[in-house]
């Protein structure tokens, strides 16, 4: 376990940040210029904090109390920067080799690293000639060959568009299985939450507000307006129950069963589902009629009203939360208040997009 | 070729490739220091260290070389302690024209060098501690191997320049044949006398062809290390 409690004034900006990142993947979520990345240098050695503490496991690595401060070489933490900086002047293969050469403890092999990573067929490129996508894989390998006690990922994706994030995300789904790595996973895009984190620390103007697993985090209300109200949602874990037929596969949630088209997992895995607030609708009587084929019986936990039209009603689904954004004026109609029972209605699409995490056999 | 240029030229051009190489590679090392702590450094004196680097460059060369020849004269505080100590003796010798021409080129080689530095993302640097090297493995792994076109460049642009170095050589190690006579030097010499317009041209082409050369290598160094950089 990685344990941080630093303080550092940087111009204007207070850093005063204190948490702890279990096993698994801790998402340090926040918005730009929350302060996310200065954290991570801290606890890398780029950046030394004015005072406090950092130790990983039993090891402490900063300690002004004690005057300790363990330099950047000696961490032994993977870094994989947003930019993924391989040295110009050498090969893929070279640049993978150079951490294993760096590395004095022995481990995988720079061929297995690529053929984990899928890049086998570029170890004879030059860096330049690499895409955004298999910079950062090989950005990954390199981490990886130093044999690090933690990967530290300072927003990975960032840089990368739509269709290249998409091509690295299972590979950083398949490294937290096949290594059992922990993570610290910088991030400020929720969809990156939703598919990877097994814990989330919310930071913000350099400060943890919050920290705890996904599902409790992600389906509190009051946690909307900081992780934004067009991303907030339920990330549930389902098992697929039956194979597609008419194009559609059957997933069973604790509160019911979920029809959605695409789903490319056998029967018997599990997946993470993503339901977004503003996909819900809510209804006080079982829809009848309705093309909608995803409806789930729910009771209303709470409702909380903003100074908008709208308002965030937290649900229970079985034994999972959910959230819906509906309106205020709705709201008033149909009397939803805490206890009322009715049905949440998604649209298959809505819950079927990208953000489903194919594979993943999921931490929740 | 040795028909060419008869052998009191052909003494000037092997002393002057002499002189220079020595004057080049001695400086190096120092070059490269300066290089670094102009580039990297955040120290009190560091405009000092910039100016004493660049003097070279805008005093008059036989100022230079008057210098020279008061601290490092066989009087003079550098040359009595080195004569006293080691019994090495510069003015007037070889070693003395190399200490010049070294001193001349010296603001050359330092720009060169320092442009290779500064053209370094020290992100990279950060990446390869991040890795576990330590400083002295970042430096020979990642910075040298970047900047080393730099590094050739400045040194081929400092040996053309000693080449070619005058006034600060003459007014401190003087015109002797053999020992202190370089191209320019020889050129001078032959001009003095009649019917030594000849031998003055052929070392006048000589010159020529060693500044283009050198001008030209180092332009295409530059532009190496730019590309190696870049990653391209």
């Amino acid at each position: 376990m990685l344990s941080v409690d630093i303080r550092k004034t940087l111009g204007a900006f207070q850093l005063q940040t204190a948490f702890d990142a279990p096993e698994g993947v801790t998402v340090l979520f926040g918005r730009s210029g929350s302060g996310k990345t200065s954290v991570v240098k801290s606890i890398a050695g780029l950046l030394t904090p004015a005072s406090g503490r950092i130790a990983l496991g039993a090891r402490t690595l900063f300690d002004d109390g004690s005057r300790i401060n363990v330099p950047v070489h000696k961490r032994r933490f993977g870094y994989v920067f947003q930019d993924s900086r391989l040295f110009p002047h050498l090969s893929v293969r070279d640049n993978l080799c150079y951490a294993a050469r760096v590395s004095d403890r022995g481990g995988r092999s720079p061929d297995h690293v690529a053929d984990l990573l899928g890049i086998s067929h570029l170890l004879d490129r030059r860096t330049h000639a690499l895409s955004g996508g298999e910079a950062q894989r090989v950005a990954i390998g390199r981490a990886l060959l130093t044999e690090p006690d933690m990967l530290l990922m300072d927003e990975p994706l960032a840089s990368l568009d739509g269709p290249r994030k998409a091509e690295i995300l299972p590979y950083l789904e398949m490294l937290r299985k096949e290594t059992g790595l922990s993570i610290l996973y910088v991030t400020h895009n929720m969809a990156e939450v939703a598919r990877l984190a097994t814990h989330i620390v919310l930071v913000e103007e350099g400060r943890v507000v919050r920290s705890g697993a996904p599902d409790d985090l992600l389906t509190d209300p009051d946690m909307v307006r900081l992780l934004g109200i067009r991303d907030a949602g339920a990330v549930l874990s389902a098992a697929v129950t039956a194979a597609p037929e008419d194009g559609l596969s059957e997933l069973a949630i604790s509160g019911g069963r979920l029809f959605l088209p695409a789903v490319e997992a056998p029967v018997g895995a599990t997946l993470r589902v993503r339901i977004l607030a503003q996909d819900v609708i809510l209804s006080t009587t079982r829809p009848e009629g309705m093309s909608a084929l995803n409806i789930l019986p729910v009771r209303v936990l709470a409702v909380r009203r903003g100074d908008g039209p709208g308002v965030i009603v937290q649900l229970q689904a079985g034994h999972d939360r959910l959230l819906a954004r509906i309106t205020r004026r709705s709201a008033d109609a149909l009397g939803i208040a805490e206890g009322t029972e009715c049905y949440a209605v998604m649209k298959s699409v809505a819950v079927s997009q990208t953000d489903i995490a194919v594979g993943l056999q999921s931490g929740l | 070729m040795t028909d060419w240029l008869g052998p009191e030229e052909w003494q000037a051009v092997l002393l002057s490739v002499k002189v220079s190489f020595w004057a080049t590679v001695l400086s190096m090392p120092l070059g490269l220091i300066c290089a670094m702590a102009l580039a990297r450094g955040r120290f009190l004196g560091r405009d000092v260290l910039n100016w004493l680097v660049h003097l070279p460059l805008v005093l008059p060369p036989v100022v230079t070389g008057y210098l020279l020849l008061l601290s490092f004269g066989r009087r003079g505080p550098v040359g009595s302690f080195l004569y006293d100590t080691f019994g090495i003796t510069l003015a007037f010798q070889w070693t003395g024209a190399a200490l010049a021409a070294s001193i001349m080129a010296f603001p050359l080689m330092v720009r060169a060098m320092r442009l290779a530095i500064e053209a370094v993302d020290p992100r990279l640097e950060e990446a390869a501690a991040t890795l576990g090297a330590n400083r002295v493995r970042v430096f020979s792994t990642v910075t040298l191997p970047l900047i080393l076109p730099g590094i050739i460049a400045g040194a081929v642009l400092a040996f053309a320049k000693a080449m070619g170095e005058f006034g600060a050589t003459i007014t401190f190690v003087s015109n002797i044949p053999g020992e202190t006579r370089t191209i320019p030097s020889a050129i001078y010499a032959f001009l003095q006398v009649p019917g030594g317009e000849s031998s003055a041209l052929r070392l006048v082409a000589v010159s020529v062809v060693i500044a283009i050369g050198a001008l030209i290598l180092s332009e295409w160094l530059s532009r190496r290390v730019a590309k190696r950089i870049s990653g391209a």
